[in-house]
């Protein structure tokens, strides 16, 4: 201790403090504070970087499954759209059908009853014709009846006969 | 360690240089040339060679007034270096040259003052160089205040422009690009190592910043410094207590300063304990407040200073066994030793630099329950 005393040399104290803070001040201004800010600012920019590229690919996936949505929505509203259009068009169908089945149905019935009523007025001229007819025969038969009372009487028997068949 | 420092200084002062050349050359030559040389030496000389060793080594560790990077011939006073400048403050401030020592030899006269190099101070005399002993066999001449741009300032002088160089350069690559170019690709890992690991766990994310200008400093300057320890230019400069002194003392003094009110409460009166006990610990964390940048000082120079008497005691039984084991054996020793002190040299730098960080650590602590 005392030769450690003894050997201590105040001039190189001195001088290994002073040059030692001019040093530290003249380092910390132009070195170490430029230094760490760099660093820092490198380490900050870094971080920065990382989070920006996890953000992005965050967002590059919800992109994608939004596309991805999308085209199911899409192809769901496809199948919407020709499903309805194969209803629609046996729907048309259908009806279209149901409406010639009509039209002919209400034309068959009008043609039945074009027919009945011809008939009716067929039957009805017949039976004006027969009646006409009848009363001519009926003249005749008369007349000739009139000059053979045997054969008036048989013919008379006859025609009536032949009425009933009628 | 006194007794052989103080016999015919003056002239054994040039020792050490001889020494040194021969342990370099024999270092590098990696022969014994040298120890078979003096095979002849009897056990006296054997003696002597040790005690030279010993002064070389006590030599080596101490701090010089010229920068001498080898002798070439001892007797003739012919070394290779230049000298520095000597600045003193002895009524007045007296600056000039340490070539008028002439390695110590002679006394150096400026203003009809007389100085002469003792132990590597500079002490007052008169011309003939007279040294006064008190019985302790201590000089009593007066010691001007020694202001001298000595050997270890000039390295503290070259580790700083490194350094402002360094990372001023550093920081001008972070300008054109986010990442570092050249020599801050190998120094930004040991930035971020220090903020991440020794400054952000030791004092809080809240308070860090304002002390990392201080511990990367430190930890850059120890290092560097003790790196330049284990070159062969044989600076030294944290095995000097004053170097590591006014280190301690600024982390003291920040710690000191910056301390909140959550530091001293704990200091003068701790919580949670008996009042009995807060005036018997009161004493004695004020004391540790001191001890602990004490503890700096000591370790910092004690490690380096062993380091140092160990590797060069090593080298220096290469002469004493002088024989065909002991050259090499001292040799991969010494090897092997400088292997671990380059390890010593950062593993300071780290420690002293983490010490500091737990001190400002405990300075800014938030009050929190225990």
């Amino acid at each position: 201790m005392e030769k450690l005393i003894e050997q201590f040399s105040f001039g190189l104290f001195f001088w290994q403090l002073l040059l030692f803070i001019a040093v530290l001040l003249l380092l910390r201004k132009f070195a170490w504070k430029p230094i760490l800010d760099a660093v820092e600012d490198r380490e900050s920019g870094i971080k920065d970087a990382l989070a920006a590229a996890e953000n992005a690919k965050k967002e590059m996936q919800n992109v994608t499954a939004d596309s991805e949505r999308l085209l199911q929505e899409a192809r769901v509203e496809r199948e919407a759209m020709i499903k309805e259009a194969r209803e629609m068009k046996e729907k048309i169908v259908t009806d279209a059908k149901d409406l010639a089945q009509a039209e002919a149905d209400k034309m068959i019935k009008q043609a039945q009853l074009a027919i009945e009523s011809e008939k009716k007025a067929a039957v009805a001229d017949i039976k004006n014709e027969v009646a006409t007819l009848s009363l001519e025969i009926a003249e005749k038969v008369i007349k000739e009846q009139f000059s053979d009372k045997a054969k008036q009487m048989k013919l008379v028997e006859d025609m009536i006969g032949d009425i009933k068949l009628n | 360690m006194h007794g052989f420092f103080e016999t015919d200084i003056l002239s054994d002062m040039q020792k050490p240089f001889y020494v040194k050349v021969l342990l370099v050359a024999t270092l590098l030559l990696g022969i014994n040339a040298f120890a078979q040389e003096k095979d002849h030496s009897s056990s006296e000389e054997k003696g002597s060679l040790k005690t030279e060793i010993k002064e070389f080594i006590g030599h080596h560790l101490l701090d010089s007034h010229d920068f001498t990077l080898f002798t070439l011939d001892e007797e003739n006073n012919e070394h290779v270096g230049f000298p520095l400048p000597v600045i003193l403050w002895d009524n007045g401030l007296k600056v000039f040259s340490s070539s008028k020592f002439h390695h110590g030899e002679s006394v150096a006269e400026v203003d009809g003052n007389y100085y002469a190099l003792y132990h590597g101070k500079i002490v007052k005399t008169d011309s003939e160089g007279t040294i006064n002993y008190d019985e302790d066999h201590h000089a009593t001449n007066v010691k001007p205040l020694d202001f001298s741009i000595t050997k270890n300032v000039v390295f503290i002088f070259l580790v700083s422009a490194l350094m402002l160089f360094l990372f001023a350069r550093m920081a001008k690559s972070y300008k054109t690009s986010a990442l570092p170019k050249g020599i801050g690709r190998l120094l930004e890992p040991i930035v971020l190592y220090i903020r991440d690991d020794i400054a952000i766990p030791n004092i809080g994310k809240k308070h860090y910043k304002k002390y990392m200008s201080y511990l990367l400093t430190v930890f850059f300057f120890i290092w560097i410094i003790n790196l330049l320890g284990l070159t062969p230019l044989g600076v030294n400069v944290t095995n000097n207590i004053a170097v590591t002194f006014a280190l301690a003392i600024l982390t003291y003094l920040i710690t000191t300063f910056t301390a909140n009110k959550n530091y001293w409460k704990h200091i003068f009166w701790m919580p949670d304990v008996p009042v009995f006990m807060k005036i018997v610990l009161a004493p004695i964390e004020l004391l540790g407040t001191f001890i602990k940048p004490f503890s700096l000082m000591i370790r910092l120079y004690a490690n380096i200073t062993a380091g140092h008497v160990v590797l060069m005691s090593i080298l220096g039984m290469m002469f004493i066994f002088k024989n065909w084991i002991g050259s090499p054996l001292s040799f991969g020793l010494a090897f092997a030793l400088s292997l671990l002190e380059l390890l010593v040299a950062a593993l300071q730098a780290y420690i002293f630099t983490m010490l500091s960080a737990l001190y400002f650590g405990s300075a800014v602590e938030e009050h929190h329950d225990h």
